[in-house]
């Protein structure tokens, strides 16, 4: 296999990982191919999405109202509501989701900025590629949990650490996209730049920044999902704020009512920080041509 | 005026694609240049777009040497490369960025309602079909005004009626301004239907083999006797193009020797 059959292979590699991850939920909003105009439609189809887990959430609480089970260790809605309601009331749900979205959003923009700047530069140039890639293929692969220890060593105890580990996953899904899609964009349209005469700026700005923007968002709400991940690998070894503390702490004080709490958080902060992602984005790509139009 | 002086492309391996093309183009001619695969009518045809520059001779148009693409020559390529993030009228005035907004819609509005396509101004290059893809490549290419025009093969991916339709569209157009018109093309009609000349191309290295004027009034009547005559002359000088024993070049009269001991 020559090198460029190995380049291809591997741009084809990074697509496949990088869609894999976000794929199922790609087609699910926002791809905003102009709506159908019956309006009704238009909000049922998003609350289709909230019948299982309102369901589920529903069936068990009766579970537990009928005493099929007693919900010690799967507490019944009602009672993760109140754990919710008590400790916003304390204030303590936002001051640990706050310390949670804060270092979330510092990691990622640290790795999606070092990722976009390196992936670019590998995806441009093939001495580059070649230099860079196999190390960061390597570093890649290792465990998110193994650099905890090191990064306490090099940047301390408190917040540093904990963004600089977010960044480390955040930054390669974005570099392998960014990468990817640098290297792939298609040399015909390129040529049209060509043809009229585009300066180097005028090139970045006019072809290769739109042309590599949906692979881009792609990459970013992978980074992102990583993120939601690394964050929580770093509260667990030693915090005293975020979401992460408060499971830690649900499992140490033996309240499974608080780590469902938490968990739920995760899942509304998640699903909620990807969206806007998805809703920023939407405006740059409705070019895209979508085979399933949900 | 656009003149081709001993134009050769040699590429790094060492694979001669074209070699010795001299010709001269006047402003407002159509040249047709038709040949076997590997002929290197495309190759010719990216070095006078300046897009791969030759690597031996010059193009000059008006004197001016063009080593780099240049503001006067267009392209349209087969496929219509329309850039799928731009609207259909954005991608017409892809080349029309120097100019104040309101000039560029002027003329973007003037170029899709020549090529019929004013209610797509809006859509994405996606709704389009294949012909009205190039429709607006065609727009987007003529709509800076160029002197030359340089069209490679750009209706071989349509069907025979689509295509017979562009071709009197382009013609429409080139009315309009007059610029110079060299096309590539494998379709002997459609060469004939357009040209001022023929130019045959022959292959291994690539050169110019015959030419072949046609005055044929237009506009050009496919079943007339006349276009026939033409078809023949240049559908036999294609043949003579392809025909091995003809080749002077030492080297390949042995390959073409061996050629036919093995079969």
């Amino acid at each position: 296999m020559g090198p460029p059959m190995l380049r291809r292979s591997a741009v084809a590699i990074c697509n496949a990982v990088l869609s894999a991850g976000v794929m199922t939920s790609v087609a699910d909003e926002a791809r905003t191919e102009p709506a159908p105009p019956r309006r009704l439609a238009r909000w049922l189809r998003p609350a289709l999405g909230l019948i299982l887990p309102l369901g589920l959430a529903l069936g068990w609480e009766i579970a537990v109202r009928l005493g099929l089970s007693n919900g010690r260790l799967v507490p019944p809605p009602s009672v993760i509501l109140s754990t919710c309601a008590d400790l916003a009331r304390t204030g303590e749900l936002q001051q640990h989701a706050a310390a949670t979205l804060w270092r979330v959003g510092w990691g990622f923009l640290l790795g999606v900025a070092g990722g976009t700047i390196v992936g670019a530069v590998a995806g441009y140039s093939a001495l580059a590629f070649r230099l860079l890639d196999p190390t960061l293929q390597g570093l890649r692969a290792v465990p998110s949990v193994a650099w905890v220890p090191l990064f306490i060593l090099w940047f301390g105890i408190f917040e540093a650490s904990k963004i600089i580990l977010i960044a480390v996953g955040v930054f390669f899904p974005v570099y392998l996209g960014v990468m990817g899609a640098v290297a792939s964009v298609d040399r015909k349209i390129v040529e049209v730049g060509r043809a009229f005469r585009l300066s180097g700026p005028a090139m970045i700005r006019r072809i290769l920044l739109p042309a590599v923007l949906p692979a881009y968002v792609l990459s970013l709400r992978a980074g992102l999902g990583l993120g939601w991940m690394f964050v929580l690998a770093a509260e667990f070894l030693g915090a005293s704020s975020g979401l992460g503390f408060l499971l830690i702490d649900g499992q140490q004080l033996g309240k499974p009512a608080q780590i469902v709490a938490a968990i739920v958080a995760f899942a509304i902060l998640g699903k909620l920080s990807d969206w806007l992602i998805v809703l920023i984005a939407a405006p740059f790509l409705r070019w895209e041509d979508v085979v399933a139009r949900r | 005026m656009l003149v081709l002086d001993c134009v050769g492309k040699t590429y790094p391996n060492g694979v001669r694609a074209l070699e010795g093309v001299s010709l001269s183009v006047a402003l407002g001619e159509i040249v047709v240049l038709v040949g076997g695969s590997g002929c290197g009518k495309s190759t010719l045809l990216r070095a006078i777009s300046g897009l791969d520059p030759p690597t031996q001779g010059k193009v000059t148009l008006d004197g001016a040497p063009i080593t780099a693409p240049h503001e006067k020559i267009g392209i349209i390529f087969q496929e219509p490369r329309l850039l799928p993030w731009l609207s259909v009228a954005h991608n017409v005035g892809f080349g029309l960025e120097p100019y104040p907004k309101v000039e560029r819609q002027k003329r973007v509005a003037a170029a899709l309602a020549r090529v019929g396509l004013s209610e797509k101004a809006r859509a994405w290059p996606r709704e389009l079909s294949g012909g009205q893809a190039q429709r607006v490549a065609i727009a987007r290419a003529l709509v800076p005004r160029p002197e030359v025009l340089l069209l490679d093969e750009p209706f071989s991916a349509l069907d025979a009626f689509t295509r017979a339709d562009l071709q009197d569209h382009l013609l429409d157009l080139w009315a309009d301004f007059k610029p110079t018109l060299i096309m590539v093309t494998h379709d002997v009609e459609e060469a004939i239907v357009l040209a001022d000349r023929i130019m045959v191309m022959r292959a291994q290295p690539g050169r110019l083999f015959e030419e072949i004027a046609s005055d044929l009034p237009r506009p050009r009547d496919r079943q007339s006797a006349a276009f026939d005559f033409v078809k023949r002359r240049v559908l036999a000088a294609l043949d003579r193009s392809l025909d091995r024993t003809l080749v002077t070049d030492d080297r390949q009269d042995k390959a073409s020797a061996g050629a036919a001991l093995w079969w």
